[in-house]
């Protein structure tokens, strides 16, 4: 296997500058994924990860949003390509699916234009009708039974699960390397969820493509992903593989994380954990570690804690990296200090 | 037939709720008919709530009371109100003669009744004013579509930039002015003042098209200018809500063209509002432009309607007040429709 990175993200920044001030939603982001891989970017609400997902397609758009770093895509510069260029590499090579099935379709099209639009506009010399053959056979391999029958209804006639197999066989249409799926699963109960999980899983192993998984379920991540980014005020925290963060977590933050998810592990304890207190405004992150005024470890460390944001470092004997101060005999902290 | 129907194998709960687009046009045309009928009751009964006699009108003030007694009879105004009603009805499909011998005086189809202040079949007296009141209205709904949508949409694309708040500034100024003023003042600067303009003097555009036009252009901008602004407004806050629906995210992302994203996307949305106002503000206009007609001088339908308020002419008030419930209602009728059209989940019933 190849080592050289499908896409690559190297200390991405994001501000917006609003009526209240900047707000830094991204901060020195980093990360890689290969073909064929799944990253999942898992962090609450406002911890910068679908703006980070955005930043990929530069769908920050705006004259209040100003974007630094790197993003390299196939050795092709992201944030400094063109209109143009940038048109070209959306949806054709990166996809991206958002959180609502429901309101991700346009309401006034049916769903066959909308299927067709997407595929017509990287392949404008394809007749009309060959693109209506290549939309069905897309609808009828992500499970619309009888699409020719359906093709030409609208998104209100399809259900929420049928919505999102729609909108993938939307962005699957290109056959994109990459894509990005951002919370795919949030609006929808938990057996379509599985269905969907599995949908884009199935086509994955088929054509090889990278996904990029955005959610705030850490058990979406256990069943999907190979390696996974905690993020946490726009920062990255921590960077594992899912064995390795479900098995030893390396910040404080993650496993808080694992401690509020139930499992086989947590139910046997009786109760679910919480991690007190609420993330960081990102209109004035603290100078130093953004988590440490709901972090349980930072008796020893705090005076580092309260100067200096902490860098991702490897955490041996693990193969992950955290942003804790907390070096290498954090995963043993973390494992005796369990907070009653 | 064979019972070998070829049903699909899943149909989504709500299709057996869609009906066909033809189906939804005919339903809306039948409700429309119906609602006109009502509408026709419902202006008629104004003779017989309003005070005033009818047939007293009919002749001066000294007039004799057998007089007044025979022009009742002449004119139907001593049966009950609701056979007056029913022979209005008839007049309007068949025609009607009012009198006899060498009084009688008849209005044909349509007849919408017969004015004796003016001894004008109403019918005759609408024809006359309407293609005034219908050029003006058209002319200045397309100015100021063009006008508001237009602005509306720069100012969105250009949230927070002069564009934006320039446009914020002129349409408060343009909602809050009233049409006699800004009219009188339009006049009186470009006519009166500067002189760029003759004193509007109307001619229909068949016979006088400089007439028409140099009549016409002031009326147009007055009221393009003052209803283009809420029109700015509606579009520009439609505009910008469209633009964070997902779907215009996920349109972006499929790497469509920021022209194709905004004409497919965003418009489609946002317009679907702006049409059901327009329909509406267009028939209020069609029946009758009454400020702007009055400040410009303009024969049209709604100085028609005014006199015969002050002249109480019962007969033009209700023609007038009939003619323009009409236009409410075929507006409301084409905005179902045109909404049918637009937006699909409309057509659920």
């Amino acid at each position: 296997m190849s080592n050289v990175p499908l896409l690559s993200v190297e200390n991405l920044n994001v501000e917006f500058s609003t009526s209240d001030g900047v707000v830094h939603a991204v901060n020195d982001v980093s990360f890689s994924i290969q073909s064929g891989k799944t990253l999942g970017i898992v962090g609450e609400s406002g911890s910068g990860k679908s703006v980070t997902a955005s930043s990929i397609l530069k769908l920050n758009t705006g004259i209040t949003a100003s974007t630094s770093g790197s993003i390299l895509f196939n050795g092709k510069d992201i944030l400094g390509a063109d209109d143009k260029s940038i048109r070209a590499i959306r949806g054709s090579e990166i996809a991206m699916i958002f959180q609502d099935p429901l309101s991700a379709l346009n309401p006034y099209y049916s769903i066959g234009n909308q299927i067709i639009e997407a595929y017509k506009v990287h392949h404008k010399k394809v007749k009309k009708t060959e693109a209506r053959k290549i939309a069905l056979e897309m609808l009828h391999r992500v499970g619309i039974s009888n699409p020719e029958a359906r093709i030409d209804e609208y998104p209100h006639q399809f259900s929420g699960g049928m919505r999102q197999r729609i909108v993938i066989a939307t962005a699957l249409i290109n056959s994109p390397q990459l894509l990005i799926a951002d919370e795919p699963t949030t609006a929808l109960d938990v057996t379509v969820q599985a269905q969907i999980l599995e949908l884009m899983k199935d086509i994955q192993k088929e054509n090889g493509m990278a996904i990029i998984l955005i959610t705030h379920d850490l058990g979406v991540v256990s069943e999907t992903c190979d390696d996974v980014a905690v993020m946490y005020g726009g920062r990255i925290v921590e960077k594992a593989s899912v064995q390795e963060l479900f098995n030893t977590p390396t910040h404080p933050y993650s496993f808080g994380l694992l401690g509020a998810v139930r499992s086989l592990d947590n139910s046997a304890r009786g109760e679910l954990q919480t991690i007190a207190g609420s993330p960081p405004s990102l209109l004035n992150l603290p100078s130093g570690c953004s988590f440490l005024p709901r972090c349980n470890y930072a008796d020893a460390t705090r005076q580092q804690c309260v100067s200096s944001v902490p860098a991702l470092q490897n955490v041996l004997p693990t193969s992950s990296s955290s942003a804790c101060h907390l070096r290498a005999e954090s995963l043993n902290v973390l494992k005796i200090k369990e907070p009653s | 037939m064979s019972a070998k129907v070829d049903t699909p194998l899943f149909y989504s709960p709500l299709s057996y709720l869609r009906i066909a687009l033809t189906t939804f046009i005919a339903r809306r045309l039948l409700f429309a008919l119906v609602l006109l009928a009502a509408v026709s009751l419902f202006t008629y009964l104004l003779f017989a709530l309003l005070p005033t006699d009818p047939a007293a009108l009919t002749c001066g003030k000294n007039c004799k009371p057998e007089l007044i007694e025979a022009n009742r009879v002449r004119l139907g105004y001593d049966k009950p109100i609701y056979e007056q009603y029913v022979q209005f009805v008839k007049g309007i499909f068949a025609g009607r003669t009012y009198g006899t011998g060498d009084v009688a005086f008849t209005c044909p189809a349509p007849s919408l009744g017969y004015s004796f202040n003016q001894h004008e079949c109403v019918s005759t007296l609408i024809g006359k004013t309407f293609p005034v009141t219908a050029f003006l209205s058209l002319g200045a709904f397309i100015l100021w579509m063009l006008l508001g949508v237009g602005t509306g949409t720069l100012a969105a694309l250009h949230r927070g930039k002069w564009q934006d708040r320039l446009t914020s500034v002129v349409t408060s100024i343009g909602v809050s002015l009233p049409t006699f003023y800004v009219g009188l003042l339009v006049l009186f600067s470009v006519v009166i003042w500067l002189q760029w303009l003759p004193f509007p003097h109307y001619a229909s555009p068949t016979d006088n098209l400089h007439d028409f036009l140099t009549a016409m252009i002031l009326p147009w901008i007055t009221l393009a200018v003052l209803s283009a602004a809420s029109y700015t407004r509606i579009t520009r806050n439609g505009v910008l809500e469209a633009m964070n629906e997902d779907f215009v995210r996920f349109g972006v992302a499929k790497g469509l063209k920021n022209r194709t994203v905004i004409r497919k996307y965003v418009l489609r949305a946002a317009l679907i509002p702006i049409v059901t106002i327009a329909g509406l503000d267009f028939a209020a206009l069609l029946g009758g432009a009454i400020v702007t007609e009055s400040v410009f001088s303009l024969p049209g339908m709604g100085r028609l309607a005014i006199r015969s308020v002050t002249d109480s002419d019962l007969p033009v008030l209700v023609g007038t007040t009939l003619v323009a419930a009409v236009f409410i209602v075929m507006a409301n009728t084409i905005v179902d429709i045109i909404y049918g059209i637009l937006d699909p989940r409309v057509r659920l019933k």
